[in-house]
């Protein structure tokens, strides 16, 4: 392996950074519906933790990332803070946007996070802006724009590769096809095998990779990152992939029993920790060491949110009457 | 008679006509097997298979012009958008084509076009999930508009809009699926243009839409026995049936618009104008509208709260205005 030790121990942390999050949001969202506190729509990202680990651990904290609605796992890859994550979900004065926007908004423009999004497709357009930014600074700053494989068939999909590929601009397209929309599965919503190979009619390179292999995304996302820095232009990339918990979690879950066991033998986790452990970069013991400093996180972020205030009303609405 | 929830009402309003019509198709996101987001289609594609029931990838944009060129060419489409939000990026569609395309043609082409959707805040989903989009295609000549607030109305009006040869935006609310209502049995319809009187009164007029029917009939309910509240659902926004709020207002001399959607250009001021012009006369009080803040919705819930007309707030307008000399 061809990275560094201390990334590559970084990237483990961080991939069970996000499954524990989301894994203690899904706990606390859970027992808010309970109490009759529905929290909205949350969109797990359990199962898909190598795309956002990989792809952002090519990028510098200046770089930016366009995310989506599933976008917890971006924020956490690109350095968030979990505490303030946490509590934007729980919409908490204390919260990345003060309670604001939610589970599918999280921006931290000290971070390079430029939010989720709510409008499936959205991202990509806006990812072009960024990418055309650092071009007009000059700043040398690289946009990595997430999206799923619904967001592939907008149209905005095809009007921003055009234009990225027409202004050489600095971005990646990360396509995260985890096979399905919603309930749709994009067999029956993509006309071709894949997405990566759509690169070829706007003129980039385009890639499909096992996106559940966290070192093959993090090189190629290293590669097209290196070429985009230079002035080459954009690249697509998809990642294979699949999300464990049903779109969120207040859609059934339709998809095939057998088809969800499948994937989690595929769990990108034990997958990377395990070449990890056998190139002897981490022991066993040390593995259990992070998992419970991540596991004291979580629950320092989860006190925080709870302890935290909404956000007031009387001051939302001296706020809102000023404009 | 039989109560059923509005998401039922309006499922069989498209069973029956699809029965009826072999050319209506549906259209839509997550209408196959799941039956819709909120279950609108339940059933709909095992009885009547993948041609007609067309599931569709995430693209708005196709998605009305597919119903667009298909109405143009002699089928009956029923376009879902599934939150009012997401039409936005079908807006060329909607408002450029479908809205214009009958009357450039000198009436050429006909658009017997349904796009159902729902909107309304009240689920925690933020500024992009929870806006009121009425306005915006009642401002636009060509489009009728429909917002049943009742199963009932959900049954006879979605019925109407299918017949109708016009584009109509027939828009639902998210917090009225699960509600239940009576619904008889057997084959009627509501007429697209005929405002109800939900509940008669003598004091104030209440003219609400959607959800806020329900609202309003609670701040009624409670102020019964000092105020004798009327309330006017016009359940079609284009066509408009001003005639019954006008009669009311003369009965009252005082009226209240109420709505979720901002206050600032919202429908209410659409009613304030006709009044005022109409039964100025008859008006004891200055005709007023209560709706939401001017502010896209906000995720944390005592915010979202914050932003629409609650019970409370309408109880106490209608005894500020009703007070007004
Ligand atoms: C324009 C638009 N259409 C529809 C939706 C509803 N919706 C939310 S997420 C989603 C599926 C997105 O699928 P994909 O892009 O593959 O992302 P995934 O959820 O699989 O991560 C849909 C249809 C939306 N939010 N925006
Ligand atoms: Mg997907």
């Amino acid at each position: 392996m061809d990275i560094n030790r201390e990334r590559l121990i970084g990237m483990l942390k961080t991939m069970y950074k996000i499954r524990l999050f989301e894994e203690r949001a899904k706990k606390l969202y859970k027992a808010g519906m309970m109490a009759g506190n529905f929290l909205g729509a949350l969109h797990s990202y359990i199962g898909q933790e190598a795309i956002a680990v990989g792809a952002c651990s090519c990028l510098k904290k200046d770089d930016y990332v366009v995310s989506t609605h599933r976008g917890h796992g971006h924020a956490i890859a690109k350095g968030g803070d979990i505490k303030r994550i946490l509590a934007e979900l729980q919409g908490k004065e204390t919260g990345y946007s003060r309670g604001r926007g939610g589970s599918m908004h999280l921006f931290d423009l000290k971070i390079g996070l430029l939010g989720g999004n709510g409008i499936v497709g959205a991202g990509l357009p806006i990812a072009i802006g960024a990418a055309f930014s650092s071009q007009y600074k000059k700043t040398s700053q690289v946009t990595v724009c997430f999206f799923g494989d619904g967001a592939a068939t907008q149209g905005t999909f095809h009007e921003s590769l055009n234009i990225a590929s027409l202004w050489k601009l600095p971005v990646v397209f990360i396509c995260e096809n985890n096979l399905y929309a919603v309930t749709t599965p994009a067999s029956e919503t993509i006309a071709t095998p894949n997405v990566g190979e759509r690169a070829s009619a706007y003129g980039i390179p385009g890639k499909v990779i096992d996106g559940n292999d966290v070192l093959l995304v993090s090189a190629t996302v290293e590669e097209a990152v290196k070429r985009t820095r230079t002035g080459k232009g954009p690249t697509l990339i998809e990642c294979r992939t699949y999300r464990w918990d049903p779109h969120c979690f207040v859609i059934t879950e339709t998809r095939p029993k057998e088809e969800i066991e499948e994937w989690k033998a595929k769990d990108p986790i034990p997958r990377f920790e395990r070449k990890l452990v056998e190139e002897k970069i981490i022991n066993q013991e040390e593995i259990e060491r992070m998992k419970s400093e991540v596991i004291k996180e979580m629950d320092a972020a989860e006190k925080f949110a709870q302890e935290s205030p909404l956000p007031s009303v009387e001051t939302f609405k001296e706020e809102v009457c000023a404009k | 008679m039989r109560e059923i929830r509005y998401v039922d009402a309006l499922n069989k309003a498209i069973r029956e006509e699809m029965i009826r019509d072999g050319n209506i198709f549906l259209i839509g996101e997550d209408i196959g097997p799941l039956g819709g987001t909120f279950g609108v289609y339940k059933d709909l594609f095992r009885e009547f298979g993948e041609k007609r029931v067309r599931q569709t990838p995430i693209s708005e944009s196709a998605i009305i012009g597919t119903a667009v060129g298909a109405a143009m060419t002699g089928l009956r489409p029923i376009a879902e958008i599934m939150y009012i939000d997401f039409i936005t990026t079908a807006m060329d569609q909607v408002i450029n084509q479908a809205a214009k395309l009958s009357f450039m043609s000198g009436g050429n082409v006909q658009m017997p076009l349904v796009i159902r959707t729902q909107q309304g805040p009240g689920t925690r989903e933020a500024a992009q999930h929870s806006q009121n989009l009425e306005a915006w295609f009642v401002h636009t000549p060509g489009l009728k508009v429909v917002m049943p607030s009742s199963p009932y109305d959900a049954k006879g009006l979605l019925k109407s809009s299918i017949r109708d040869n016009s584009p109509v935006i027939f828009i639902e609310h998210r917090l009225l699926y699960f509600k239940k209502g009576s619904v008889p049995e057997g084959e009627w319809l509501v007429p697209l243009g005929e405002a109800e009187v939900k509940k008669e009164g003598n004091d104030i007029t209440v003219v609400a839409t959607s959800l806020m029917v329900h609202q309003a009939l609670e701040a009624a309910e409670i102020l019964s026995k000092e105020i004798s509240v009327e309330v006017i659902d016009p359940r079609t926004l284009v066509p408009l049936d001003i005639e019954k709020v006008i009669a009311s207002v003369k009965k009252t001399g005082r009226i209240l618009i109420l709505h979720e959607a901002p206050v600032r250009g919202g429908i209410g001021a659409e009613f304030v104008r006709q009044v005022t012009e109409k039964a100025f006369d008859y008006l004891d009080s200055p005709p007023r509208v209560l709706g939401g803040l001017n502010t896209p919705i906000p995720f944390s819930p005592p915010l979202e709260n914050a932003c629409v007309p609650q019970v409370e707030d309408i109880v106490g307008m209608v005894k500020e205005i009703v007070k007004e000399k």
